[in-house]
């Protein structure tokens, strides 16, 4: 593995509320290498897109980074001051969300968008950055560039406005992009074109992306490694391929499971009973022993950390050693 | 977008003939000009001589009528009360009201929705907290309540600010302006600051609202996710999304102000249409109070008009384009 562009250490999001404090994202510890996809899957709530808007320094307060350390080429980013973190978003770091609807600004022409990010982060005179951001409309795939680039939000399809979306997030060659479940909100057949489009740009420029999604199709297709998330917890994190055909802890073999296979003819999905516990009644062990088919007293105590479960990691007591 | 212009301007010559009609209408039952302008001891042939001279005798549509064909060619008639052309008393009082109304648009604007920007910025900082709640006195207490106050400080205690008129003209051609003489100028703070106080807070609260709002959206998020500078994002972008809601309240309220200079202009006893206005009810005085009416109803579907060219020029999904397909 390439030497670690994004490590994540223990971080712990909190959220203070009248009846004590919510733990969103508790010991949450992962590493991106440069110009590698680590895929983030599960369910909603499960603090997936909190864990990204905390690396770009966007948490919503009241949520907080309680504990924990987020480093960036080993410079730690997650307690530097608004203005400091402000130049290291959109230059090293570039976020694309889930609706392109609402991420564009609508009473801006897109390439006055691309154009004053642009010069947000470099040098560039106002033709300069116009040049960049014609050639970057047309590096993401919208036909006539040159004249599109005037055009407003509302002119663009749902597909083509994430496509200008993902432009702005490039626009300064960021090394790393936190796309927050960038292909939701579009149609299946727009959903390929972005994904293909997003593993070319990070293939042609060497970014790294986290990938934020409850869909494994998009992981499966996309991602190298795979982390799966639990109630804020990393319950299992490894190479894409070990996770989906060997997912070593239960519930990521549940989640795997439950993906419908053009092979079998099944009449039913399989599912996993029970839901998520809400962040107010997560209980004591593993979070998901009630849910767990696995389950034994040890579970019901103590908390795993993870573990090494052949070749990926997972949090269970079943690959405890010794 | 000519086309819409076209429209829109038809459409207000409609609005302006019905305001003319209503108060004309309204007028008729306002007891008889004769009595005011006629001496007590007056026999019953002069009353009617004068009725007569003045076209009261006709029917009540043909009065319109020759109001509405007088106006059309910018005759406003006599006035009852004192015989002169009253687009001559109106141009006397029109620059009074318009500068004062214009200050109080002016102080609204400038101070209301930097003010909003600041409060939706900081919701919980203590600045914020206290221009809110000056915002309720101003929203809540009666315009005349305000003047009198500001007199009762600035001009009888602290004897600062006169407390009437419009201190020292210059007359600019028909124009007499107050901008141009330092008692002029003094004279033009309290009136304005008791016009615009209501106007101020309500555009404060608006712009505050739409701010809250708008700072919530996923491209205010983005905008940040791209490290664009805290003034980029809450000036360039947010500020700007405010903007359509503002300028309708905004439109309104300063065609608000020409209608409610009536009650500042009483309380400082500032020469202007509003007080003419006032002068003219208490002597039935059709020709001025038709006339005023007329008038305040043009400065309406002007500023209306100036508004909906704002919205175009602000929104450019408003910009039917069709030359551009929408795939």
């Amino acid at each position: 593995m390439a030497a670690a562009l994004l490590e994540v250490e223990h971080l712990r999001i909190e959220f203070p509320t009248r009846r004590g404090t919510l733990v969103a994202v508790d010991d949450v510890s992962f590493q991106i290498a440069e110009g590698e996809v680590l895929g983030v899957v599960g369910e909603s709530g499960a603090g997936k897109s909190l864990t990204g808007n905390a690396i770009i320094g966007l948490l919503e307060p009241p949520g907080r980074i309680a504990a924990g350390a987020i480093r960036l080429s080993g410079r730690r980013i997650d307690d530097l001051p608004y203005e400091e973190m402000r130049k290291i978003r959109g230059k090293q770091i570039g976020a694309v969300f889930q609706d392109p609807l609402t991420s564009l600004n609508p009473l801006y022409s897109v390439g006055g968008q691309l154009v004053e990010t642009i010069q947000t982060h470099t040098d560039m005179s106002p033709t300069q950055a116009r040049t960049r951001a014609v050639e970057l409309l047309a590096e993401v795939g919208i036909p006539g560039a040159e004249r599109r680039i005037d055009h407003y939000p509302h002119q663009f399809s749902g597909g083509m406005r994430q496509r200008v979306v993902i432009a702005l997030a490039i626009c300064v060659n960021p090394r790393l992009i936190i796309a927050d479940e960038p292909t939701t909100a579009l149609d299946v057949s727009i959903q390929a074109q972005i994904i293909a489009l997003l593993k070319r740009l990070c293939r042609d420029h060497g970014t790294a992306i986290m990938l934020i999604t409850h869909d494994m199709g998009v992981i499966a297709e996309t991602a190298d490694r795979v982390a799966v998330m639990y109630a804020g917890r990393i319950a299992e994190i490894g190479p894409v391929r070990s996770v989906i055909k060997q997912a070593k802890h239960p519930y990521s073999h549940g989640l795997m499971g439950s993906i419908p296979k053009i092979s079998d003819s099944k009449d039913r999905l399989e599912q996993i009973e029970g839901s998520m516990p809400r962040l107010t009644e997560i209980p004591p062990g593993c979070a998901f022993n009630p849910r767990c088919p696995q389950v034994f007293a040890r579970c019901r105590v103590e908390r795993p950390d993870l573990m090494d479960a052949g070749v990926t990691r997972a949090a269970c007591w079943l690959y405890a050693h010794g | 977008m000519f086309a819409y212009i076209v429209r829109r301007a038809l459409q207000s010559v409609l609005v302006m003939a019905s305001v003319a009609f209503v108060a004309f209408t309204l007028f008729q039952y306002m007891g008889d000009p004769i009595n005011q302008m006629v001496a007590q001891d007056a026999t019953l042939a002069e009353r009617e001589n004068l009725r007569r001279v003045l076209g009261l005798d006709r029917p009540f549509y043909v009065q319109f009528l020759v109001f509405l064909k007088n106006l059309v060619t910018g005759n406003f008639g006599f006035s009852f009360r004192v015989g002169t052309p009253v687009a001559q008393i109106i141009a006397e009082r029109l620059p009074a009201t318009l500068e004062l109304v214009l200050v109080a648009a002016m102080f609204a604007l400038f101070v209301g929705v930097p003010a909003g920007v600041y409060t939706g910025l900081h919701r919980h900082g203590a600045l914020s907290r206290f221009m809110l709640t000056i915002s309720l006195i101003g929203v809540s207490l009666p315009t005349f309540l305000i003047g009198i106050l500001l007199i009762l400080i600035f001009a009888v205690v602290l004897g600062w600010l006169p407390s009437f008129g419009r201190g020292q003209v210059v007359q600019l051609g028909f124009w007499s302006t107050g901008f141009l003489t330092t008692s002029g100028l003094k004279a033009l703070i309290l009136p304005s600051i008791t016009l615009g106080l209501f106007q101020t807070t309500l555009i404060m609260r608006l712009v505050r609202s739409e701010m809250l709002e708008v700072l919530r959206a996923d491209y205010i998020k983005f905008a940040r996710a791209r490290g664009l500078t805290n003034r980029a994002v809450n000036f360039g972008h947010a500020l700007k999304n405010t903007l359509v809601p503002v300028i309708t309240i905004a439109g309104l309220q300063i065609g608000g102000l020409i209608a409610f200079a009536i009650i500042t202009e009483t309380v400082f006893q500032w020469p202007g249409m509003g007080f003419l206005f006032i002068t003219a009810i208490q002597f039935v005085d059709i020709p001025v109070m038709s006339s005023y009416l007329v008038l305040v109803a043009l400065f309406f579907v002007i500023i209306n008009l100036i508004v909906d060219l704002l919205y175009f020029a602000v929104d450019p999904r408003l910009r039917i384009d069709r030359s551009v397909s929408t795939h």
